[in-house]
């Protein structure tokens, strides 16, 4: 079976050698117009005159369009009816496009784009979580609250802490930046080449931009040069630009935004604050919590609602809390319009009751490990355990236990996990080693920390957790497979290739994969929520289960067998002891005029949830995971170094060990990013700071922990997905938790205060925090 | 503006085109000379996407002008594979899965190239310090590394 083996992304060859197209590679006519937009400069307000005159007379320039000339539908939002691709006069965010310039080549748009003569009426800007609540300014009429048990246990717990602490947002850094490419056909038809994670979605907001049905657009994604959330819905403004000018123009349109156009155009992850008040028994035991979130959401609503609530939704983490509520606040802000990324609003849920983890067991004097150990959800075999009248070991065995929103937890697996990495780690005496040191140096000081992951996968918007495909199966035996998942890098082609190939059991240079495209299969949901080789590799499977059933009817039929006596393996067709090549049964059922081309559709059972009450069963399962990371600070600048990081990763029955592997690395190198360097700045006219690789500081090869061991937990998915494989896209992404509570146990060992510690936590938030622990004395 | 003309040998073929004097070498790979295997990450030095080599140098063609590789010699990604045959570097990255998206993939390789080339035997700091300026979003850069040293030790093995 190809699966669960480790081979190489699909395109590896491409890639090593140059040879793999992105957007801008593509080969285009001549004639070809390239597109930029023209943007604000001011971050709240009206436009008061706008004088184009030198943007037209520049060189190279075709036409410029403003919002009153567009065809038709001027929004590009993926739902709200609130993203106008091009300002009607108000201006909501700074960078905000006004004004598109067609022009004859990339930098001759560019250099126009910057010649407007625009006056502003300006009104002053929300930008902050404060000026937002000051204003009332939000999505949503008020707060969501979920919850369950009764909060007011806080009241009477002998152990109460609160506190409050901010967490930053996060660039996507894509190393390809956003691109599109429309080209028009005949009879008002468009082909749409697109950088994009929803090509669905492109083909719907083109179709509307230019006064089409979806029946006239053809989107085609081949791969995207990385995705992580931001090619979700930040590509429908080029698309829709370029199919316009497309339209109007008859020519070939092409449209990438330069690094920095993409970093002030875009959005980015939420930032947060989070409030917690907490109480606990003196042993660390979590009797009662409550959570605000306040997320900044920018000025469009865009995914802002299902991020949201994807934190509210991780806010227990992997933690039985019988007592909670979650309160959130999805502000509006005068802000580039916050979007998904890595986690969708999970990341933010989870570094806060992580961060309660720590401050609770510093608190109560305990290590934080035994903190957690006693108020993790418990294993999955415990209730089995019990369900079948074995031993009760020490821990209540209640049956499965129900998370803040009435999901049971059925699959847990950490406490084996983690007992499993503190062993693998050498936790416990490093956590010696670490105090030790701490007790010997004054200047350079340590932090340990572990930090649990667990992730529930399916879109929380039900409706979308379905997929299509379309397999062909030629009459010389080989295959081409088409389904509606995006390659954004994470090997989501190459794990469906090696489904088709498992199901009929050839070898993997038969499988063709083919780029996605909205002609091929409709209709389709965004690679996202980590569900990819999930939902595509089912649809796959169903099509090629349905052209195996074909072939088998066929097969019966002629050589008067049973359906049981024939199997697909090893290049062949086996009917009981007769092996028949597979690619001669193909052309004898050619020839038999068989049908040897099938869709494939999958739904995703059981999930089923409401978000306004905040309740049901939002996920079809859980993904695991537990990191280990220490780190070493310098008190004196703020200065530090991640040293180790280990990590146990559930990716359920593997589909790919390497690309998973690959999957887990990246994603806690990006995590730890977010949480230490990457630090978004505005103005005070919000204006974004940093805007380029120059200033804006992702990890970079220097910044891998020197020791970093990543290893995969063996762990069937109970559910029945894929092979049993599970998901593997964002669960990774937060073992960079580990990181930031490894900073926190750091400047912890400077004084005896838990610190007061913001994110990202860069050298100067560390040394800040530093100096406020070590003013509090010993 | 009036166009330049150039003269220039890329991948060891001598080729001409005319630039506009405002024209990054990397833009004049790419438009002019169709050689799209070196990318744009940023356009102002900071990623290493768009790494190549003149006369023998690493340079980040970005920060280079089209008119000032007038009589250079310029190697890109597309001239690693010789002859048909995969590069160490190219089959390693293939082996240790060094590379996700694919976009920082051409100028990691041509700046690890540019290394091994002075440096056949670098510690993992030298090469972890030598690609500081090279940008991967996806991978963690773990698997790069192991993928250059072992290249290293491969080829060394076979000088
Ligand atoms: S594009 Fe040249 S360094 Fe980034
Ligand atoms: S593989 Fe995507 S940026 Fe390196």
């Amino acid at each position: 079976m190809s699966v669960h083996k480790s081979l190489p992304h699909d395109a590896a060859l491409l890639h090593v050698s140059g040879q793999a197209r992105y957007i801008d590679d593509i080969p285009t006519p001549a004639d070809t117009l390239h597109l930029a937009f023209g943007v604000s400069a001011i971050a709240h307000g009206e436009i008061t005159s706008l004088d184009l005159e030198d943007v037209f007379a520049s060189e190279g320039v075709i036409d410029v369009l403003t919002s009153g000339e567009l065809p038709f539908e001027n929004d590009v939002s993926p739902s709200a009816h609130d993203e106008p691709l091009l300002s009607t006069g108000d201006i909501h965010y700074l960078g905000q496009p006004i004004f598109l310039v067609i022009a004859t080549s990339h930098l001759a748009a560019r250099k126009a784009a910057r010649l407007a003569k625009i006056t502003y009426h300006d009104s002053p800007p929300i930008l902050s979580i404060d000026d937002a609540l000051a204003a009332n300014s939000r999505f949503e009429d008020g707060p969501r609250i979920y919850g369950q048990g009764d909060i007011s246990v806080i009241d009477s717990a002998p152990v109460v802490i609160e506190d409050s602490f901010e967490i930053g947002g996060q660039e996507h850094f894509y190393l390809e930046s956003q691109a599109a490419l429309a080209v028009p056909q005949e009879d008002g038809e468009m082909v749409v080449h697109s950088s994009t994670q929803h090509p669905t979605e492109i083909q719907h907001k083109v179709a509307e931009a230019i006064g089409v049905a979806m029946n006239d657009v053809r989107v085609e994604v081949r791969r995207m040069g990385g995705g992580f959330g931001g090619k979700e819905s930040q590509g429908n403004a080029l698309a829709c630009a370029c199919a316009i000018a497309a339209q109007r123009t008859r020519r070939p349109c092409k449209m990438r935004y330069d690094r920095d156009d993409d970093m002030i155009i875009t959005g980015k992850r939420h930032d947060f604050r989070i409030t917690y008040r907490v109480g606990c028994e003196e042993n660390g035991k979590i009797l009662g919590i409550s959570f605000v979130h306040y997320a900044r959401c920018g000025w469009a609503q865009d995914l802002s609602l299902p991020v949201a609530d994807r934190a509210m939704l991780h806010s227990d983490n992997a933690y039985h809390l019988e007592n909670i509520r979650i309160e959130s606040h999805r502000l509006k802000t005068n802000t580039q319009s916050a979007t998904a990324f890595r986690g969708f609003g999970g990341p933010q849920g989870m570094i806060g009751i992580e961060r309660v983890l720590d401050h609770v067991a510093h608190r109560v004097g305990r290590d934080p490990l035994e903190v957690r150990l006693l108020n993790y959800y418990q294993d999955h075999q415990d209730h089995s355990v019990e369900a079948s009248g074995g031993s009760i070991s020490s821990k209540m065995k209640t049956g499965p236990q129900t998370t803040p929103y009435g999901m049971e937890v059925e699959d847990f697996v950490l406490n084996q996990m983690t007992a499993d990495i503190v062993d693998r780690s050498e936790y416990q005496s490093r956590r010696n080693a670490v105090a030790d040191w701490n007790a010997r140096h004054s200047i350079l000081k340590r932090g340990l920390a572990l930090s649990p992951v667990k992730f529930g996968i399916s879109f929380t918007l039900t409706h979308l957790n379905q997929a299509g495909a379309l397999v062909h199966i030629y009459q010389d035996g080989s295959v081409r497979m088409n389904h509606g998942g995006t390659e954004m890098g994470q090997g989501l082609f190459q794990k469906v290739a090696q489904v088709a190939a498992s199901c009929f059991g050839i070898h993997m240079d038969r499988v063709k994969i083919t780029a996605t495209d909205t002609a091929k299969v409709p209709n389709t949901s965004a690679t996202a929520a980590s569900s990819g080789s999930d939902l595509n590799g089912m649809a796959v499977k169903a099509a090629c289960d349905t052209l195996k059933a074909r072939l088998c009817a066929f097969l019966v039929d002629r050589h008067e067998c049973r359906h049981s006596d024939i199997q697909f393996k090893d290049e062949q067709v086996w009917i009981k002891e007769t092996a028949f090549r597979f690619e001669d049964v193909i052309k004898q059922a050619y020839e038999n005029r068989i049908s040897l081309s099938a869709t494939g559709f999958y739904k995703a059972p059981k999930v089923a949830w409401d978000r306004i009450k905040g309740q049901g069963r939002p996920f079809l399962y859980f993904a695991y995971g537990v990191s280990v990371s220490e780190v070493v600070i310098d008190t004196l600048t703020g200065e530090y170094r991640i040293l180790r990081s280990d990590i146990l990763h559930d990716a359920g029955k593997s589909l790919n060990p390497d690309l998973d592997i690959g999957q887990v690395e990246g994603a806690f190198v990006q995590g730890a990013g977010w949480l230490t360097t990457e630090e978004l700045v505005w103005d005070a006219k919000g204006a974004l700071k940093t805007h380029a690789p120059s200033t804006y500081k992702i990890p970079a090869f220097a910044d891998r922990p020197d020791i970093f061991n990543v290893s995969l937990w063996d762990n069937e998915n109970q559910e029945d997905t894929i092979y049993k494989s599970k998901a593997v896209g964002e669960p990774p992404f937060m073992h960079g938790i580990s990181v930031y509570l490894a900073l926190s146990d750091a400047i912890a060992a400077c004084g005896s205060r838990y610190p007061h510690l913001d994110a990202p936590a860069t050298p100067e938030r560390v040394l800040t925090a530093v100096q406020r622990v070590q003013r509090h004395g010993l | 503006m009036s166009k330049i003309h150039v003269t220039t040998t890329v991948n060891n073929e001598v080729v001409e085109f005319l630039a506009d004097p405002r024209e990054t070498l990397l833009d004049c790979l790419r438009d002019r000379l169709d050689l799209t295997g070196t990318k744009e990450g940023c356009g102002t030095g900071d990623c290493g996407a768009c790494s190549v080599t003149v006369d023998g140098t690493l340079v980040c063609s970005c920060l280079v002008l089209g008119v000032e590789a007038e009589g250079a010699k310029i190697e890109t990604i597309e001239n690693m594979a010789q002859d048909g045959a995969l590069h160490p570097l190219q089959r390693k990255f293939i082996e240790h899965a060094a590379l996700q998206c694919g976009f920082c993939t051409p100028g990691i390789l041509v700046a690890a190239k540019a290394l091994l080339d002075k440096t056949p035997d670098p510690t993992e700091t030298e090469v972890r310090y030598w690609l500081a300026g090279n940008l991967c979003r996806c991978t963690g850069y773990d698997k790069i590394i192991r993928a250059v040293m072992d290249a290293a030790a491969e080829m060394r093995g076979a000088a």
